[in-house]
C-alpha cells in the first residue's frame, strides 16, 4: 500500500479547500442562515408543526443534505477533472499506486470537506433554531455514508466528464431536482398517494428520511430501510468506480 | 548486454483504429543516453507513455529492470521519471510543494535536504515558495524535471525536453543529464532537434509511423552512413579534368569552380593525395580546400525520406 501517496493527495486536495477557506464556508454559511430567514422565520411560522416538529427544525435536516450532496459531488468531481482537464494526470497515472489508492486520496478529501461543511451547518442552524439530536450515532452514520457515497458518485462524473459542461450537467439536471423533490423541505406523507409512490423511487428520499429520523425519530421510510438504501448507493458506486479503473474509462487510452 | 528496458512486440492500437505503434523491440541498456528520434507523430510519445504505464499497451511487453510494467507496476514505475513534452503543471502550488507532492506519489519519505538540493542544482530554490502560475515559461520545464527526479529514478524520460527553451536551460539541462549519466541513470530523449541527439547521445534509434527503423551507437551510424566529402575550390573555372582521375567520383559545379569528391572517411586509402597531386600536375590553381561531412540530420532524413516522409515533416532545424 503506497501511504505516502494517498497521504499527498489528500492534502493536496485538502489544502485546495484551505486556500479558498474563505468561499468553502462561507458560501454554505450564508445560504444555508438565507434558507432560515425565508423558510425558518417568513415562512415557516405560518406552517404548522410536521409530525410534532417545527417547521423551521424540520428543514434542518433536508437542508443539510442538500448542502452536502451537493458540494460531495461539487468536490469530488472537480479534484479528478481538473488534472485530466490541465494534463497534470499524468504524475498519477505513471506513479507506482493503485487506482484504490488515488481514489481513497480524493474521495477520502471530498468527503472530509463535505462532512465539516455539514457540520458547519449544523452549527449554523443551531443559531436559528432549538437543535436536537435524538440519536447522534446514526446522525454521524448517515452523514458519513452521505459524504463518502456522493463523492464518490462526484468522482464517477468527474471521470465521465469531458467537458465543464458535462462536469454541471449532472448536479444542475438530476440531483437538484432529486434533492428538492426527496422531502427535503417536506414530507412525502403531505402528497398525494401517487407521488409518494412515485418519490419512493427517488434515492435521496430515503437519505434526508433517515438523516431526520436521527435528529427527530420523525421519518417518511424505516430507518433500517434508508441504511440500506445508502449502502446500496454506495456500493454501486464503487462497483462503477472499479470498473472504470479496471478498464482505465476515460483515464488511460 | 545489461539491460534496464526490454520491449518485446510492443503494438498499440486506439480505439478509432489508429496504430500508433506497431511491434516495436527494442533494447534500452544501463546507463546509456538513448536518443529516440522521429518525426511529429511517429510515435516516439506514445511509446515512452506506454512504458510509463499512462498509455495501456494492445499488445507486447515492456520490462523495466526485469519488472513487468503491467503484472507489477509499482516496481516498475518507481524507477522511471518522467518530463512530459507540455507544459503539465499546476497554477496555486508553490514548487516545493508540488515537487514533494511528485515525491510523496512515488511513495518516498519526505526529504528536504534532497528536494533542496534538486531545486539548487536546477537553479530553482530561490523561487521554492513562488506559486507555479508566476513562473516563466523556463522556470516551469525546470519544475518539471525536478518533478521527476523528486524521487531519484533510475531512469528518466524526457519528450522533447528543449521544445521553446533558452540556451542557457538547454546547457543546464544537458549539464544535468551528464551529471544523471555519471551516476548512472539511464536517459531516453526524444527530440526531432537531431543536434541534440549528436551532441548527447550515446546510442540513437530512429522511429517513424510507429516503427523503429534502426537502433545503432551514434558514433558507428554516423560512421556506417555518413558521407564524408573533399571541397575544392578552382581560381579560374576547369571544365575538363585529367583522365587520371576518371575512375574518382567527383562533381563539378555549372560554373566549374567548385569540384566535390565523395569518399569513404573509414577507408585505409581515401585517395585525397592522389587527386590533390594529380590536381597539381594538371596545372590547376585550387583557391581552397576544405572537408565537410554529414550530420545526423542527414542521416536521419535520408532515413524518414526513405520510409515515405512527407517533406514537410522533416525535422526542424535548431534554433539557437
Amino acid at each position: 500500500m503506497n501511504f505516502a501517496a494517498i497521504r499527498v493527495i489528500y492534502r493536496a486536495e485538502m489544502q485546495r479547500a484551505i486556500n479558498t477557506l474563505f468561499q468553502t464556508l462561507a458560501s454554505p454559511v450564508i445560504s444555508t442562515s438565507l434558507y432560515f430567514v425565508v423558510f425558518g422565520s417568513a415562512i415557516g411560522s405560518r406552517i404548522q408543526t410536521i409530525d410534532g416538529v417545527s417547521y423551521g427544525l424540520f428543514i434542518v435536516p433536508g437542508l443539510t443534505m442538500l448542502t452536502i450532496l451537493t458540494q460531495s459531488i461539487s468536490n469530488a468531481s472537480f479534484g479528478i477533472y481538473f488534472p485530466k482537464f490541465s494534463g497534470t494526470i499524468y504524475e498519477v497515472l505513471s506513479a507506482p499506486l493503485s487506482f484504490f489508492e488515488a481514489l481513497i486520496g480524493y474521495v477520502g478529501a471530498a468527503a472530509t470537506k463535505s462532512f465539516v461543511i455539514g457540520v458547519v451547518i449544523l452549527l449554523t442552524a443551531s443559531l436559528f433554531v432549538d437543535l436536537q439530536i435524538e440519536h447522534p450515532i446514526w446522525m454521524l452514520t448517515f452523514l458519513v455514508l452521505t459524504c463518502v457515497s456522493f463523492s464518490l458518485f462526484g468522482f464517477i462524473i468527474g471521470l465521465w466528464a469531458d467537458s465543464f459542461e458535462k462536469l454541471q450537467i449532472v448536479p444542475i439536471l438530476v440531483i437538484t431536482p432529486l434533492v428538492f423533490l426527496g422531502g427535503s423541505f417536506y414530507s412525502i406523507n403531505m402528497l398525494p398517494p401517487f407521488w409518494q409512490t412515485v418519490s419512493l423511487f427517488n434515492p435521496v428520499v430515503y437519505l434526508v428520511s433517515g438523516f431526520r429520523w436521527s435528529f427527530f425519530e420523525v421519518s417518511d421510510v424505516n430507518v433500517w430501510t434508508s441504511l440500506t438504501m445508502i449502502l446500496i448507493f454506495l456500493g454501486v458506486c464503487l462497483a462503477v468506480v472499479s470498473w472504470m479503473f479496471k478498464t482505465g474509462y476515460k483515464l488511460k487510452e | 548486454m545489461d539491460n534496464i528496458i526490454s520491449i518485446n512486440d510492443l503494438a498499440k492500437v486506439y480505439d478509432n483504429g489508429f496504430e500508433a505503434l506497431k511491434t516495436i523491440n527494442l533494447d534500452i541498456e544501463r546507463g546509456e543516453i538513448l536518443a529516440l528520434l522521429g518525426p511529429n507523430g511517429a510515435g516516439k510519445t506514445t511509446l515512452i507513455s506506454t512504458i510509463a504505464g499512462i498509455v495501456s499497451p494492445s499488445s507486447g511487453t515492456i520490462l523495466v529492470d526485469g519488472h513487468d510494467n503491467v503484472r507489477d507496476y509499482r516496481s516498475a514505475r518507481k524507477l522511471i521519471g518522467l518530463v512530459p513534452q507540455e507544459l503539465t503543471i499546476g497554477a496555486f502550488e508553490t514548487v516545493w510543494n508540488t515537487v514533494s507532492f511528485t515525491r510523496g506519489l512515488f511513495g518516498q519519505k519526505k526529504d528536504p535536504e534532497y528536494i533542496t538540493q534538486l531545486l539548487k542544482d536546477l537553479s530553482l530554490y530561490d523561487k521554492k515558495d513562488n506559486q507555479l502560475r508566476m513562473l516563466s515559461g523556463g522556470m516551469k520545464r525546470r519544475v518539471l524535471i525536478a518533478k521527476a527526479l523528486s524521487h531519484a529514478p533510475r531512469i528518466l524520460f524526457l519528450d522533447e525536453p528543449t521544445a521553446g527553451v533558452d540556451v542557457e536551460l538547454r546547457k543546464d539541462m544537458w549539464r544535468i543529464v551528464n551529471k544523471l549519466r555519471e551516476s548512472g541513470v539511464t536517459v531516453i530523449l526524444t527530440t526531432h532537434y537531431i543536434e541534440e541527439a549528436e551532441e548527447i547521445a550515446d546510442r540513437i534509434a530512429v522511429i517513424n509511423h510507429g516503427e523503429i527503423l534502426l537502433v545503432e551507437d551514434k558514433t558507428e551510424l554516423m560512421q556506417k552512413l555518413g558521407k564524408k566529402q573533399l571541397i575544392v575550390e578552382f581560381k579560374e573555372p576547369q571544365f575538363s579534368l585529367p583522365d587520371s582521375l576518371k575512375d574518382y567520383s567527383l562533381d563539378i559545379d555549372d560554373k566549374g569552380l567548385v569540384l566535390t569528391y565523395t569518399y569513404d572517411a573509414t577507408a585505409d586509402a581515401t585517395g585525397i593525395t592522389r587527386l590533390l597531386q594529380s590536381l597539381g600536375e594538371a596545372g590547376m590553381s585550387l583557391k581552397d580546400v576544405r572537408t565537410t561531412q554529414s550530420s545526423l540530420e542527414d542521416i536521419f532524413v535520408d532515413l524518414v525520406h526513405s520510409d515515405g516522409i512527407a517533406a514537410n515533416e522533416q525535422p526542424k532545424e535548431k534554433s539557437a
